[in-house]
């Protein structure tokens, strides 16, 4: 008997797991999250928008600031395209202070982000889309009134060195989409920092 | 005088020489996947970290319990660094000294992530701390941080 409880609790896990997150092509859900300029931002303002740049990173993981200036380039880009970026830091910080709501709002000055750089102070929003690490890009197609995924992964594929990338893979992504087509690869993967819980 | 302060210096470059020896090997993926892919009687333990990673940090030590206490087994440790190699000889080294670390390190310097994350485990996302345990066909791969008890449970299934 016990067990079968410990095998049931265990698939449950399994099922938890896997149900968390989102997938190419599900409906991605708005969010309302506090901005660094202490405004609330939601997608459903920015009505002209023909999809989003959904980007999870923070301040304190050197693989999130290795990409700062390419998501600013990114964002200068494809706003004007129609797919602006939006950057949400989902770490506690009472786990990591340099990723606080100050510290935030000093880097987004200091660096003079031109998209909102978000904080999802329940840590709700990263574990609805399956948000593992920083940073992680979702791109969000507007179709009707829905946010479809269409892009999961990472910006290019090197951390290191801007000017040795090969693939753009976000860029060709954006790129495919605003033709109407469907990026390929929809998936991509990179080392990132933990998104940072408490336990 | 003069001569001692030559011998002097001459003592320190070889000081230094011997300390620049204990130089980290750097591999890209082609060099790193013949050691996750090895078939005899020794279990392998292929742990991803970085000392930019806080939680890679806070579980080091067991890893480090886990290998004194298994240094008589068929255990074999690696270390695989995600430093950028800018960071070996003043980040990574002296955190190896510091803590004592007797398992082997090497530095993963791949920018083609999006090729071997997938090789080393389509389970793994690219967030580490991240682990791959394995013995001929037995394997197992975690996204998370693993304490000692952890690691002697996982070595104890396949034993």
């Amino acid at each position: 008997m016990k067990q079968l409880i410990v095998s049931i609790v265990f698939a449950l896990s399994i099922y938890a797991v896997n149900a968390q997150g989102y997938e190419i092509g599900d409906k991605a859900a708005d969010f309302r999250l506090k901005n660094v300029d202490e405004t609330f931002v939601s997608m459903k303002d920015f009505s002209d928008a023909r999809g989003f740049v959904v980007i999870f990173t923070c301040n304190h993981c050197p693989f999130a600031k290795a990409y700062e200036d390419r998501i600013i380039a990114i964002h200068n880009e494809y706003s004007q395209k129609g797919m602006p970026v939006i950057a949400i830091n989902p770490n506690d910080p009472e786990v990591v202070s340099a990723d606080s709501f100050e510290e935030m709002k000093k880097r987004a000055k200091e660096k003079n982000f031109p998209y909102p750089y978000l904080v999802d102070e329940t840590q709700e929003v990263y574990k609805q889309y399956g948000a593992t690490r920083t940073p992680h890009v979702f791109v969000l197609k507007k179709k009707h009134d829905d946010l479809i995924v269409s892009y999961i992964g990472t910006i290019d594929d090197n951390y290191q060195d801007a000017s040795k990338v090969q693939t753009r893979y976000l860029a060709d992504a954006l790129d495919a989409l605003l033709e109407g087509k469907s990026p390929d690869p929809a998936v991509t993967k990179a080392i990132g920092c933990t998104i940072k819980t408490k336990k | 005088m003069k001569a001692r302060i030559i011998i002097i210096i001459f003592t320190l470059l070889i000081i230094a020489s011997f300390r620049s020896a204990r130089a980290i090997e750097i591999y890209n993926f082609r060099d790193l996947e013949p050691l996750l892919n090895k078939s005899n009687d020794t279990t392998y333990v292929i742990h991803f970290w970085a000392t930019w990673c806080v939680p890679c940090l806070k579980e080091l030590p067991e890893f480090n319990k886990f290998a004194d206490k298994h240094s008589q087994q068929k255990i074999k440790i690696i270390l695989v660094s995600l430093d950028f190699p800018r960071h070996i000889d003043n980040k990574l080294i002296p955190f190896i000294e510091k803590h004592k670390i007797t398992s082997k390190v090497i530095v993963l310097d791949d920018p083609n992530q999006n090729y071997w994350i997938n090789k080393v485990s389509p389970d793994w996302s690219g967030a580490i701390p991240a682990t791959l345990i394995y013995k001929n066909q037995f394997k197992r791969f975690y996204e998370k941080s693993l304490t000692y008890e952890e690691l002697v449970s996982i070595i104890n299934i396949n034993n």
